[in-house]
């Protein structure tokens, strides 16, 4: 990652495109009539924030649920002498994407995703027997539209 | 649920979108496949919610929201859908979800992330969600991300690879 700093046009990139990306033969071109410069320029910007890591990805964003996936978070209490072997324990599967340390009783939480609910099951079992810890399943039951979104 | 001219694109745009002048033709050239079919197909998976949407998944701790806070809430469950609507819709709040409690353990059912730049900023936004919520609320915690342990897309084993949002 580099020091690179967003600029007001790379502001105003981002907090444009975190809606909707046209689908059209020239959408890049559509972008730039928006924010008032030229498609290539939408271009090399995006680019340049991908390899400077202020985006972390470009392109459509699936759903899970409706690709037949399961996908759960859950939570352990795992005791600070053993934190950071659970945490190599829990990270060395795959199906784990997201594994974060909270201040809580409940200190790490995780989002796994499988292709059948009964794989992400096998999936919590494996990891309860090989730490030895109970871990909480809290599957999402549903989920609310998300509106605007953070400004750049 | 998806077809296989969807499963295709879907394998084809898991890491990104070309960065071309037309992406959704150099996809379709690839695929071998007509652009406006590419075009079709990626318009019908928008608009039955397999994209949730295209753009730009900025990393939240590059642009300066470095407090990661997770809301939890005990919310009556005949008002939770109706708060987790108004929750969901503020500006601030990335993610919401109604999520089973834990008897003894979990009072809390409904989740919602909120970033931040400073923990006073991220506090500010959970008054301002308890005001919201009012008497339909009965507790709630703020559990902050100390540390990211794994952080990778999120990928199906067995199939082609695919991205998932956040």
């Amino acid at each position: 990652m580099s020091d690179h700093a967003p600029d007001a046009t790379d502001r105003a990139i981002i907090n444009a495109l975190q809606g909707g990306f046209p689908v059209t033969d020239r959408p890049f071109a559509e972008v730039a009539s928006w924010l008032n410069t030229d498609e290539a320029d939408v271009i090399a910007r995006i680019s340049a924030m991908l390899d400077a890591g202020m985006l972390s990805r470009f392109g459509p964003m699936y759903n899970m649920d409706r690709l037949g996936g399961a996908i759960t978070l859950a939570a352990m209490s795992v005791p600070a002498d053993r934190f950071d072997a659970v945490s190599e324990q829990v990270n060395a599967h795959r199906e784990v994407a997201h594994n974060y340390e909270r201040d809580h009783e409940l200190n790490m939480w995780f989002v796994a995703a499988a292709e059948t609910r009964s794989g992400i099951d096998a999936l919590i079992e494996r990891i309860e027997a090989e730490t030895g810890l109970p871990v909480f399943q809290f599957p999402k039951e549903r989920e609310y539209f998300i509106g605007l979104r953070l400004q750049a | 649920m998806i077809d296989r001219t969807e499963r295709a694109i879907i394998a084809e745009t898991q890491s990104g979108l070309p960065l071309v002048a037309r992406p959704y033709q150099a996809i379709a050239e690839k695929l071998g496949l007509p652009a406006t079919l590419v075009e079709q197909k990626i318009k019908a998976m928008l608009e039955r919610g397999v994209i949730r949407r295209i753009g730009a998944v900025p990393d939240h701790y590059r642009l300066g929201y470095t407090v990661n806070g997770m809301s939890v809430w005990d919310v009556e469950d005949g008002l939770v859908d109706e708060m987790g609507e108004l929750v969901g819709a503020l500006d601030y709040v990335t993610h919401c979800y109604r999520r089973p409690r834990r008897a003894r353990l979990w009072p809390y059912n409904l989740f919602a992330m909120i970033h931040g730049r400073t923990n006073e900023e991220v506090e500010d936004k959970v008054d301002a969600i308890a005001k919201i919520l009012g008497p339909a609320q009965h507790g709630h915690d703020v559990l902050y991300s100390k540390r990211i342990l794994k952080k990778t897309g999120i990928r199906l084993q067995n199939q082609d690879k695919q991205s998932c949002s956040d």
